[in-house]
């Protein structure tokens, strides 16, 4: 466990200097480069952020109201069954659907419950381990006009669940609950 | 005018790579399910007796999404400036270069010299890196030489199910979103989560690949 704490502490320090190091080594004008870059960052939140305020809109009315309380409540003994907290539910049906409102969803439940929480944590792991499967499988086949996906979607969703089902042990393990 | 059907609202084209137009449908099923949050909201907000909570919770959620927006913005930034250094420095075919005998195995059907190895790798590896801009075109370029060596052009071919198994469960080096909204929320340390997300990722592709294996000779069986 103590290696995979000095993974995460190292991952970013790491990573820069080895991405800045090959751009010295090739000759690329770093700086040049990273500001290039940097604009392209500034068009990608642009571009989420109408669709961000209409999620967050609609989650936290969701929130305020009691539906998301009733829905957890619903949902408590299946999640026991599956061992994670009912808090997180939500995000799991969300995210192979929809990038933005997974998004949106997180930073609720963050809010909600404090980034270093164990639920946060957890919801954190979630969205960094797992990808808008529906999204990703519909342009994909689409761009070649595949119809017939057969068993394609039945196991991006089973990697999937046990990527939620890991989060939560991985986290229970490396930061306690 | 034509006027469009209701169906073609929601299906936006964002362009084309390659010759292959890209259809975008990340909200057909989001219409239903936000009017779903909303309506259900209000109702069950009412029946609660918490409408004044309810409307201050819509008022509010715009400012915070901007905000959130704004805060986002910084680390996002820093990021793709940080890694359009590394895809200038040539890093993607570096990677590709190391993934691609591994990868290879994955694969059986597609013969050996095959161009749709190398863009699946290429597509990966942009994954990996979390260079979604670049990883999109690579992927469909992919999915075009799969599907140039299937007999059935409007049936998914096993390797076509591996690679896209694949592509969502694949591992992200720097979870950057994630990052930036721990940074955001004021977490202690945002960064901490990475090695969950790596061992939870793995997790996911080991499982996919054995999903995929398993489900192929039930549905090959057939």
């Amino acid at each position: 466990m103590h290696i995979i704490k000095m993974l995460s502490l190292y991952a970013i320090p790491a990573a820069v200097l080895i991405i800045l190091g090959i751009g010295a080594w090739r000759d690329v004008k770093v700086f040049d480069m990273f500001v290039e870059g940097a604009k392209d960052g500034i068009e990608t939140v642009i571009k989420i952020l109408p669709p961000l305020v209409g999620l967050m809109a609609a989650v936290a009315v969701f929130r305020a109201s009691g539906a998301l309380d009733l829905l957890i409540y619903a949902a408590k003994p299946v999640t026991n069954f599956f061992g994670i907290p009912s808090e997180v539910l939500p995000l799991v049906f969300m995210r192979p659907i929809s990038g933005s409102a997974s998004l949106a969803l997180v930073t609720d439940i963050i809010r909600k419950y404090g980034a270093d929480s164990f639920i946060g944590r957890v919801v954190s792991t979630m969205m960094g381990s797992t990808e808008t499967v529906f999204y990703t499988i519909t342009v994909y086949f689409g761009s070649v006009g595949v119809k017939n996906i057969r068993y394609t979607l039945l196991a991006a969703l089973i990697a999937e669940g046990v990527s939620v089902i890991v989060s939560v042990w991985i986290c229970t393990l490396l930061f306690g609950r | 005018m034509i006027r469009l059907k209701r169906s073609d609202t929601i299906i936006e084209k964002v362009g084309i790579h390659n010759g292959i137009p890209v259809i975008r449908r990340d909200g057909f099923m989001l219409n239903y399910i936000w009017l779903f949050m909303l309506l259900a909201g209000f109702i069950i907000g009412i029946m609660n007796g918490r409408v004044e909570e309810v409307t201050r919770a819509l008022l509010e959620s715009a400012g915070a999404a901007v905000e959130l927006g704004i805060g986002l913005l910084g680390v996002i930034c820093l990021w793709t400036g940080i890694m359009n250094i590394a895809e200038k420095s040539g890093i993607i075919r570096f990677i590709t270069r190391l993934a691609e005998p591994v990868l290879r195995a994955f694969f059986p059907e597609i013969p050996r010299k095959h161009p749709a190895i190398g863009a699946m790798v290429m597509n990966l590896s942009a994954n990996f890196l979390g260079l979604g801009n670049a990883a999109t075109p690579l992927g469909l370029k992919a999915m075009k030489e799969l599907q140039m060596i299937n007999p059935k052009k409007d049936t998914a071919t096993d390797s076509m199910s591996m690679f896209l198994v694949l592509n969502t469960a694949a591992v992200q080096l720097v979870p950057t979103t994630v990052i930036a909204i721990r940074t955001f929320a004021g977490s202690k340390n945002p960064a901490e989560i990475i090695g969950a997300v790596w061992v939870a990722s793995i997790s996911a592709a080991v499982t996919g690949v054995l999903a995929v294996k398993l489900l192929s000779t039930i549905y090959n069986g057939r």
